[in-house]
C-alpha cells in the first residue's frame, strides 16, 4: 500500500461560547463536569497524567495529558486502540481558550493519523457493517 | 481528488462491483465460478467487474491450476475512511452538550 494511510490530518472545531474562559475550564478539567459533556473519565489536570474516556458505546480511549496552561490551553493524546484496526487511531487533542468581548471562544483542533489496516478480512463483524454503511454515504455524496 | 481515490470511487459506484467486493470482504477468497454462481450476471461479465476492481487496487488474484482466486484488498479502502469528517460531527455535538452544562453550572 502507499502512505495515505498514516497521512496526519487534522480537524478543527471553533466555537464563541457566552462564558468566561475560567468556567469553562473547569468543564474541561473537572472529571463529573467533563462526564456531563464528553465522557466518563479519571483525568487529572497534571501533565504527564495517564486516563481513560470511556464512551457509552463501550470503546475506551488512552489518553495522557501533554499541556496545561489554566484557562488558556489544554492538550492530551486521544488514542483508540480497535480489534478491527480500521478504527485504530493515534491523535492529540488541544482546547484553545481566548478572551472575547462576549465571553470565550473555544478552539478545538484534533491531529493525529489512522495506523495501516492490517491484511484481514472483516467477516460478518459489526464494525465493517457499519463501515459499509458509512461508505454508502460517502458514495452517495460523491455521485 | 487523486487518481487512486477516483479509481476506488468508479470501481465501488457500480452496484454489482460492490456486491462482488463486499461479498469477498466478508466470505474470504473467492474464485470467478463462485462468485458467477451468485451474481445476477454471466461470467465474462463478472471477470470484467473483477478486472476494474483489481486497477483500482480492490482485489488481488491469484493463480492455482487453471482456476483464479480473488481476495479483497482492504487497504485500498484507506483513501476513503476520513475520520476527520466523523471526528468534526462528533466535537460539534460535544460542544453543544457543554455549552448545555455550562448553562446549568454556578458561576
Amino acid at each position: 500500500m502507499n502512505a495515505t494511510s498514516a497521512e496526519t490530518r487534522s480537524v478543527v472545531v471553533e466555537r464563541d461560547i457566552p462564558f468566561p474562559p475560567d468556567k469553562i475550564w473547569r468543564a474541561l478539567t473537572q472529571p463529573h463536569l467533563i462526564e456531563e459533556w464528553l465522557m466518563k473519565n479519571d483525568f487529572n489536570p497534571v501533565v504527564g497524567h495517564r486516563f481513560n474516556l470511556r464512551g457509552d458505546w463501550g470503546g475506551v480511549l488512552d489518553c495522557e495529558v501533554l499541556t496545561v496552561e489554566p484557562n488558556r490551553k489544554l492538550s492530551y493524546t486521544w488514542n483508540f486502540a480497535h480489534d478491527d484496526a480500521a478504527y485504530n487511531l493515534q491523535s492529540v487533542v488541544t482546547f484553545t481558550l481566548s478572551p472575547t468581548s462576549t465571553g470565550t471562544r473555544l478552539r478545538m483542533e484534533q491531529v493525529g493519523f489512522r495506523p495501516d489496516q492490517r491484511q484481514a478480512f472483516g467477516g460478518a463483524q459489526a464494525g465493517w457493517q457499519q463501515f459499509f454503511g458509512k461508505l454508502e454515504q460517502v458514495l452517495a455524496r460523491a455521485e | 481528488m487523486r487518481d487512486e481515490t477516483h479509481l476506488v470511487f468508479h470501481a465501488l459506484a457500480d452496484p454489482t462491483r460492490r456486491a462482488i467486493f463486499e461479498r469477498l470482504c466478508r466470505e474470504g477468497e473467492q474464485t470467478v465460478g463462485a462468485l458467477t454462481a451468485r451474481a445476477k450476471v454471466s461470467q465474462p461479465a463478472v471477470s470484467k467487474h473483477l478486472g476494474v476492481l483489481k486497477s483500482a487496487g480492490l482485489v488481488r488474484d491469484r493463480h492455482e491450476g487453471r482456476q483464479t482466486h480473488y481476495s479483497a484488498q482492504l487497504g485500498a479502502l484507506n483513501p476513503l475512511v476520513d475520520w476527520t469528517r466523523e471526528m468534526a460531527g462528533f466535537w460539534q455535538s460535544r460542544f453543544d452538550d457543554l455549552e448545555d452544562l455550562l448553562k446549568r453550572m454556578d458561576q
